[in-house]
């Protein structure tokens, strides 16, 4: 292990802004892709039962 | 080699196909951000001029790498769906745009944090750093240009055609730092010469680099996959799949 506390690891040498903005936004840029499309598929996958549930009251009408 | 061109032009099979992979790659991508992030932050020595703001170096290179590939995919992509119309080639092109963006995105602004305490600027119009930027502007140009055609083929046209066009600024990011006089320091990793720092500072830099590679191909499916749901919708196995919902 590089750092000899917890705080040390924490500052970064000084550094910890940086170092910390950087990770934080990785973190952010990584859930962004990986919730949008879970997002996407939840709303296609609704709005295409709601389709197919119309298209079979249609045929039952008829 | 042809049979297997035209199954993976099919939306069902690679429908079918990339939901096995999937956790497969997913797995992958855990372990090697897991393992290479603890031993980034953790375990790899501070740099002896930058101290540990180099640290950032773990997120800003595979972030760039990716940005570019990332381009380069984007536009063989739109290629193979212009010459061949195969219409997997545009969900994939399309696909790749808004994760690109959101890499180089990223690359951008690690690259500012770093400069900062480095060479004192958040920003300077360096020919690296301009041409990065070049490069966000031409995907968020494809993300425009896919949203703004009802017609998804026009679409699709008009994309490839600017990727296409775009492809020369790869080249330029890549030799901007040996072209210019740049700030910006020259490649850390190349495949030809051995690097330039010791085992623990580039081991994890490469666990890194392909734990970026298999997160971008776990969200690229998601997208491809959702997109696929989408456009096949009027066909047999899509109302199969919503059927089983």
């Amino acid at each position: 292990m590089y750092f000899d506390s917890f705080a040390d690891f924490i500052a970064m040498g000084g550094h910890a802004k940086y170092v910390w903005i950087a990770y934080g936004l990785a973190v952010l840029i990584f859930v962004i892709n990986l919730i949008s499309p879970i997002f996407k598929r939840k709303r296609v996958i609704a709005q295409q039962v709601r389709q197919l549930r119309r298209e079979e009251i249609h045929a039952s009408d008829s | 080699m042809w049979r297997w061109f035209h199954k993976l032009g099919s939306p069902k099979w690679f429908y079918a196909i990339s939901g096995r992979w999937l956790p497969w790659v997913a797995v992958a991508s855990i372990l090697l951000l897991v393992v290479g992030t603890v031993w980034a932050l953790l375990f790899a020595p501070a740099d002896y001029q930058q101290g540990n703001s180099y640290r950032i170096i773990y997120i800003h290179v595979p972030a760039a790498f990716l940005a570019q590939s990332v381009y380069v995919m984007m536009a063989v992509a739109g290629a193979i769906g212009l010459i061949w119309k195969m219409k997997l080639a545009d969900v994939m092109a399309k696909c790749c745009a808004p994760i690109g963006a959101s890499f180089t995105f990223l690359a951008l602004v690690t690259g500012a944090v770093w400069g900062k305490p480095t060479w004192g600027a958040w920003w300077v119009w360096d020919a690296r750093l301009t041409s990065m930027l070049v490069l966000l502007f031409l995907y968020l140009g494809v993300v425009a240009l896919q949203s703004a055609f009802t017609d998804r083929n026009q679409a699709a046209r008009a994309s490839a055609l600017l990727s296409l066009v775009g492809l020369v600024n790869i080249p330029i990011i890549k030799y901007s730092v040996e072209w210019w006089n740049t700030l910006h320091q020259p490649a850390s990793l190349t495949l030809t010469e051995k690097p330039a720092m010791p085992a623990d500072m580039w081991v994890p830099l490469l666990i890194m680099v392909a734990g970026f590679y298999c997160f971008f191909t776990v969200v690229l499916l998601m997208r491809a996959r959702v997109e696929l749901l989408d456009r096949e919708r009027r066909t047999g196995w899509v109302k199969d799949i919503i059927k089983a919902k």
